[in-house]
């Protein structure tokens, strides 16, 4: 990005009519992706100097509990329904969950769900860091999930979405092709790094089951109703061009219940429309990538630039 | 800019947790246990009875539900005590007209105050546990260990004195414990805690002075969760304990007994307007031949007796 600028100069402006068409496998309309969020939140983390990870002292057990819920009881119950309905996981992944909950990393694993980086640990921020310490925290991460799984990573999700201005340069040095931090499409597409390329995977804010419940204050059933238009409506407009629509979840949330049962409805719903083409995130990246939609998007783009006349 | 080189150092990165204070469980790995009567759905209900001093205090912090406004708060000291004189009574009837039984989790100075209140629920079979002083009396670390322990022993000894029995449980004010808690539960002679969030069932923690049960009372199945904080109707929050009860039952036939807690606050629950869809979820569960509603004390002690 350009440090200190008004822009920060992450993409080009590419408006919402008249784009390439992007096709996905057999004609569907939308990539519907799943996103768990596998975590581990330190009990008594280090201080960031400009986040606080807990609101009480340590240690803050109801939030810290809360989400220590999700390793003994909540990936499991959401686990099962995803499986149930044909969806496999692109988990966004805390890598220090390797270590202490492996059991939870390799059930993963075993069920075919990729991997991509969301930090060490989701109580460790990455503001401040110089660039070496950057690097040291996405070079472990490639070696742990490595280790772990197998797998090598594709993508990253900043831990807590807390970045620095050379994150994305960094990770498209490293090799990945996704970054799930930018929300300002539902097409994936370039993203401005100094070398390689980059693109943007739609995740979302805005239908996180984090910002349901807790931001719009939904009840499990309006989250449900959410999901379901959100998703009517990226497949209809996909007949355009392809969308991506991301389901992002906190298995210490969705998994609770008295709100998985709703929450099947949705991917029950999803499973039997035949419109979405049911992926990970990095198949939809490879997707994209193969079949050149970064230089027709960047094209795309380019109408629109200010010197194009 | 960089940070200190500690921050990129992770000294309790290995398998298992963080802390001493108890050891991973995933659910699948775990013995399918049986409740009695061949029920399979553990509902507990449990109430917070409070006292909330018109003088607040914030230290260690100040309790959820504590006073507002600048001194004196009229408006929310009688309106907690509203739910006391009058929603805690609705409460009770709408438990004796369904048949059930419920914990309560009681400040000292409810017993000091108001002792009919401790007859009315022991002759009603409820069970009473131990909820600190009164509202001022909140816990965290930085709280001193001596002052911590002298604030577990005068709710303790204040509600045996009205009781005539000692308290077996305890439920710490916004569930916030300092590192001590665990530890000093054990020494004063509790049985099981119920402030960690992280469970649908019962187990081990662990502490230097041995061990306690650690009751599931999540914080989500709650009426100030539901309705104070996410501003749901009443017809919302029952209907999403009909659902987790439901969901539950699927799982109990499959994976063994499972507990519903639903924390019920008296001035949130017990207002008028709320009272009937209460109520309805009330007979709705206890119609099911699912449910077994059951005390905090009765889940443990059905518990223990399976895991040995």
């Amino acid at each position: 990005m350009r440090e200190s600028e008004k822009d920060p100069g992450l993409y080009d402006f590419r408006p919402y009519r008249d784009r390439t068409k992007i096709e996905w496998p057999e004609g569907k309309t939308v990539a519907v992706w799943v996103s768990p969020n596998l975590e581990y939140y330190e009990i008594d983390p280090p201080a960031n100097p400009q986040r606080k990870s807990w609101p009480r002292p340590h240690p803050d057990i109801v939030p810290y509990g809360h989400r220590d819920y999700a390793n003994r009881i909540g990936h499991w119950r959401m686990a099962e329904v995803m499986e149930k309905h044909g969806f496999k996981g692109s988990v966004s992944l805390s890598v220090a969950l390797c270590q202490h909950h492996p059991e939870v990393v390799a059930h993963a694993n075993a069920l075919d769900w990729e991997f991509f980086s969301h930090g060490i640990y989701n109580t460790r921020y990455s503001y401040g860091m110089d660039e070496a310490q950057e690097r040291a925290i996405i070079e472990d991460s490639i070696k742990t999930v490595r280790d772990a799984t197998g797998q090598t990573i594709k993508g990253w999700l900043a831990p807590a979405l807390t970045h620095t201005p050379r994150t994305l340069d960094l990770i498209a040095e490293y090799g990945m092709t996704y970054t799930c931090d930018l929300y300002h499409d539902d097409q994936p597409g370039p993203v401005h790094v100094k070398d390689g390329r980059l693109i943007s995977m739609p995740y979302s804010i805005e239908v996180n089951d984090h910002y349901g419940f807790f931001v719009y204050n939904m009840s499990p059933r309006e989250y449900a109703d959410t999901l379901i238009r959100q998703y009517e409506r990226l497949a209809a407009e996909g007949e355009q061009s392809g969308t991506v629509m991301c389901i992002p979840l906190h298995s210490y949330l969705i998994g609770q219940p008295h709100r998985i049962g709703p929450f099947e409805e949705v991917l029950r719903h999803i499973a039997a429309d035949g419109r979405a083409w049911i992926t990970r995130s990095g198949d939809i990246a490879d997707h994209f990538l193969a079949n050149d939609y970064y230089d027709a998007t960047a094209a795309d783009a380019a109408r629109y630039a200010k010197d194009a006349g | 800019m960089s940070l200190d080189p500690s921050y990129l150092e992770y000294p309790k990165r290995r398998e298992g947790m963080d802390h001493g204070l108890y050891v991973p469980s995933p659910i699948p790995t775990r013995k399918p246990f049986a409740w009695p009567d061949r029920k399979t759905v553990a509902v507990t209900l449990l109430v917070n009875l409070e006292w909330f001093p018109i003088t607040p205090e914030d230290a260690p912090f100040r309790a959820p539900g504590h006073m507002v406004t600048p001194y004196p708060d009229y408006r929310h000291y009688t309106a907690r005590e509203y739910g006391t004189r009058v929603g805690f009574y609705r409460l009770l009837d709408a438990f004796a007209k369904a048949g059930v039984h419920a914990t309560i989790a009681v400040n000292a100075a409810i017993a000091e105050r108001y002792p009919s209140i401790i007859s009315d629920i022991l002759a009603e079979g409820h069970e009473i546990i131990a909820h600190s002083t009164d509202m001022n009396g909140t816990i965290a670390t930085g709280l001193p260990e001596a002052e911590e322990r002298a604030l577990i022993v005068q709710a303790r000894d204040t509600l045996a004195g009205a009781m005539g029995t000692m308290p077996r449980g305890w439920q710490s004010i916004a569930r916030s414990q300092s590192w001590n808690t665990p530890r000093l539960l054990v020494e004063e002679g509790f049985d099981y805690m119920c402030d960690w969030v992280n469970d649908d069932l019962p187990y081990l923690a662990t502490t230097e002075a041995g061990t306690i049960v650690s009751m599931p009372f999540n914080h989500e199945l709650s009426d100030r969760q539901m309705i104070a904080l996410q501003q749901h109707s009443m017809e919302d929050v029952t209907r999403q304990i009909e659902d987790a009860f439901d969901w539950l039952g699927i799982e109990a036939d499959r994976f063994g007994g499972r507990v519903l807690p639903f924390t019920i606050t008296p001035y949130i629950t017990g207002l008028p307007h709320r009272m009937d869809a209460f109520e309805q979820l009330l007979g709705k569960l206890a119609g099911s031949s699912k449910s077994w509603f059951a005390t905090a004390g009765e889940v443990v002690d059905s518990w223990q007796g399976q895991t040995g």
